[in-house]
């Protein structure tokens, strides 16, 4: 891959300070998460301090992973694929700057609000209405300079990486608007301009499509170009894109209904909600076989390359999440798996296994050419972080299978009577065992991110070389 | 639903999936020129494409989720105003499950509705169905010991607001209760320490020995012409009013708790207490069962 030749007339300094707090946000958000873990498993750990407790930090773990972390991932790495791939230097440089500062800004108001109680209410969509607004201009802003910079490539195509990544942005933007809209009574008050069904329904519009469009077509984009460049292999097939990608941004729009089974919305949309679910499931997959078989004629490389390793392990988990979210939203497996831990399972083997893998596998693919560096500082390490994020996310999701399905049976256990077999804290304490085990696997999977913060910064500071692009581990 | 919105329904579901089936046939075909070429011939920062066909498993699978959605959407309302073949509603199913547990589980209780409550507590069977219905419906508030906390009666005592006769029970059960203390500090002085003073008074009633400390004994000679207002609510002698929900002052059980501070912020801002009425949430065979359960807890049946 010819890029030491051309990377002098890209705009790289948006990119790595992107790629940089991707990875601070990530131990952040994920530190968050281990604490609001071990909340779960000992309530006292609470502390009794309304801005410590779990209510307040757990809206800021979701918030920092998705937004901080992954948006800071989502936005480096399209600026940086944008530019490659369009053989174009990032338009509006500007612009993008404040695309940066803006989005750090969003981060720290949500880190200083959300402990301090204040919040919309809606599920990934806490944050206040001033902060609504600065997402809005910084959105615009990303927009105007990835749309930008796709209008100025030099070839007439433009790679299927970008597709991804422009649905992404577009979908977002609409999401964000109409669900957040919303009559503001005070600086930091607001009330949403939908009531009742209405809500819940625009509200799961936007949750499932936050998933489907930031959590899934942005880290495509991600996957697109990341995976062929580091395999060296042509990307697998250019039709299969083409089908997969229409059929996912045209389906994905109508599954959030299936969060609301079984409840006051109409029956006509829970039912729509649950048939297009399932018919995700194959447009899901074709993002995962063209990722998968791209890599066929070089499966050796998985071998000897633990960046490769991160990528194909993430595109199974991906694999494996979106089989598992089309089951669940059928609804006799919702009626035992709806509120229970399984659903917290199931958004971490998407959010752990696929997000963050795909994420840190990019990262170390890319820290080392932004900075000039030949290759990681360790390669050892990134072999070590791939076996901690491996277990960690197997002992995370296991843990909650088993406790979300122990949940719902318990739940659902009834005697001759007609009374309940259990109440809830019969079926609370049961869950005790499993919130460690989930505990422990956050905890290992945390241990990997730092070890990738100390590689990242030992690789930064180490003496500078040429442009690396063969972070291979050498054979022994 | 008017017809309009049933239309556009249905029109745009048809829509999405005759597109994903149109998108499926249009790239199904492969000419013989393409299928020939490595790479699509494009290269993006030296990514090349292959065109490799669609996976004919993944083409079947796509295809059947297709047919399943479109069975489905025939089978069960989905499409507007239509109402499936199978006249399927949430509210049907919900309505046939409901009625075929009352007709598994009603004589059950209507057996033990016939017995009063004084008797049915000599009945084992009787007091665990009444406990998992307590566990149910009650323990979130009350506890699963029915021993409460704080704001919410201990069930388990003998000492009762409203009253531990049968019919008192099956009435808080059934009617809820709404305790209401209106906050005292004006007509007792509106000072802090003539608060304190009346504090240290109602403590002093079921802790005769306070009277024993000099400045408790003042503050108690102090506060006791001023215990009139609450009089009217929990009697002069301060032992309460079940009719009214009055809670008695002399005994040791403190609903809100038996700290100075606690009963100064009682008499201060008052205290509100509801019991929400479950009448329309339990038979009434239910409803005595669970009585019979909570009468048990202070009643021991004779061994």
């Amino acid at each position: 891959m010819e890029n030491s030749a051309v990377s002098p007339s890209y705009n790289y300094t948006v990119v790595r300070q992107f790629t940089i707090m991707s990875v601070v946000w990530g131990i952040v958000g994920m530190l968050v998460g281990v604490i609001i873990a071990a909340q779960l498993a000992w309530p006292v750990l609470n502390f009794e301090l309304p801005w410590f407790s779990f209510g307040r930090l757990r809206p800021l773990h979701t918030n920092a992973v998705i937004f901080a972390f992954g948006g800071s991932a989502l936005i480096g790495t399209s600026y940086y694929v944008v530019q490659r791939t369009c053989q174009a230097t990032l338009a509006f440089p500007k612009l993008a700057a404040f695309s940066f500062w803006g989005w750090q800004a969003v981060i720290v108001a949500a880190a200083i609000t959300l402990p301090m109680g204040y919040t919309s209410s809606k599920e990934y969509a806490e944050l206040e209405w001033p902060i609504d607004i600065l997402i809005t201009l910084v959105w615009v802003a990303y927009a105007i300079v990835f749309f930008a910079t796709i209008a100025r490539r030099k070839q007439p195509h433009i790679y299927v990486a970008n597709w991804f990544y422009g649905a992404f942005i577009i979908a977002v933007a609409l999401l964000h608007v109409i669900n957040n809209i919303a009559i503001p009574v005070s600086a930091m008050k607001s009330y949403s301009v939908y009531s009742g069904s209405i809500d819940a329904m625009v509200q799961w519009w936007y949750g499932h499509n936050a998933v489907g469009f930031f959590l899934t077509a942005g880290f495509l984009g991600m996957m697109y170009y990341y995976v062929p460049v580091q395999a060296q292999r042509p990307v697998y097939s250019y039709r299969l894109s083409i089908v997969h990608f229409w059929a996912l941004i045209a389906v994905y729009m109508w599954a959030g209904p299936h969060h609301l089974h079984y409840s006051s919305l109409p029956d006509w949309a829970q039912s729509v909600g649950m048939a297009f679910s399932i018919v995700l499931l194959a447009p899901s997959w074709g993002g995962m076989i063209n990722g998968m078989m791209t890599l066929s004629g070089a499966w050796h490389k998985l071998r000897t390359d633990p960046i490769i390793r991160f990528m194909i392990v993430a595109l199974s988990f991906y694999g494996m999440s979106t089989f598992e979210g089309p089951m669940m939203s059928i609804k006799t497996v919702n009626a035992l798996s709806h509120n229970t831990d399984w659903t917290i399972g199931h958004v971490h083997s998407g959010a752990l296994g696929w997000v963050a893998m795909i994420t840190i596998g990019a990262i170390y693919v890319m820290i080392p050419r932004l900075f000039d560096r030949k290759q990681m500082y360790s390669i050892g390490w990134i072999n070590a972080h791939f076996w901690l994020s491996t277990i960690g996310t197997v002992l995370y999701i296991a843990s909650m299978w088993v406790s979300g399905i122990m949940q719902g049976l318990m739940w659902r256990a009834v005697n001759a009577d007609g009374t309940l077999t259990y109440n809830f804290v019969q079926e609370l304490v049961e869950r005790q065992p499993f919130y460690a085990i989930r505990l422990l696997g956050g905890v290992v999977f945390f241990a990997g991110m730092v070890l990738m913060a100390v590689n990242v910064y030992k690789t930064i500071v180490a003496e500078r070389d040429t442009h690396g692009d063969d972070n291979v581990l050498q054979a022994a | 639903m008017s017809d309009f919105w049933s239309w556009f329904i249905i029109i745009i579901v048809a829509i999405n999936l005759l597109g994903c089936a149109g998108l499926l046939l249009w790239n199904n075909q492969i000419s013989p020129e393409e299928a020939a070429k490595e790479t699509t011939g494009h290269s993006f920062d030296g990514i090349q494409e292959r065109n490799a066909p669609l996976p004919r498993w993944w083409l079947f699978l796509f295809i059947g989720t297709l047919i399943f959605a479109c069975v489905y959407l025939v089978l069960y309302p989905g499409l507007g105003k239509y109402q499936g073949l199978l006249n399927w509603s949430s509210t049907l199913q919900y309505e046939k499950e409901v009625a075929l547990v009352a007709r598994q589980t009603d004589p059950l209780f209507e057996q033990f509705a016939k017995v009063p409550v004084d008797e049915l507590i000599e009945y084992p069977e009787a007091l665990a169905v009444g406990g998992r219905l307590f566990a149910n419906n009650c323990a979130i508030c009350h506890g699963s010991d029915a021993r409460g906390a704080k704001g919410y009666p201990n069930l388990a005592d003998d000492d009762w607001l409203y009253g531990g006769e049968p019919k008192q029970i099956i009435a808080s059960i059934a009617q809820g209760r709404t305790g209401m203390m209106p906050p005292m500090a004006a007509a007792i002085g509106n000072t802090d320490k003539a608060v304190r003073d009346m504090a240290i008074y109602v403590q002093s009633l079921s802790r005769p020995n306070l009277a024993k400390d000099a400045d408790k004994a003042a503050a108690i000679e102090r506060a006791k012409p001023k215990f009139a207002v609450c009089a009217a609510c929990h009697g002069q002698d301060g032992k309460g009013i079940q009719a009214m929900g009055a809670p008695n002052l002399t005994d040791t059980t403190w609903l809100y708790g038996p700290r100075l501070e606690d009963i100064e912020t009682t008499i201060r801002e008052g205290r509100k207490g509801e019991m929400p009425k479950h009448e329309n949430l339990l038979t009434e065979e239910k409803i005595h069962v669970i009585a019979t359960y909570v009468y048990s807890l202070s009643n021991k049946p004779a061994p």
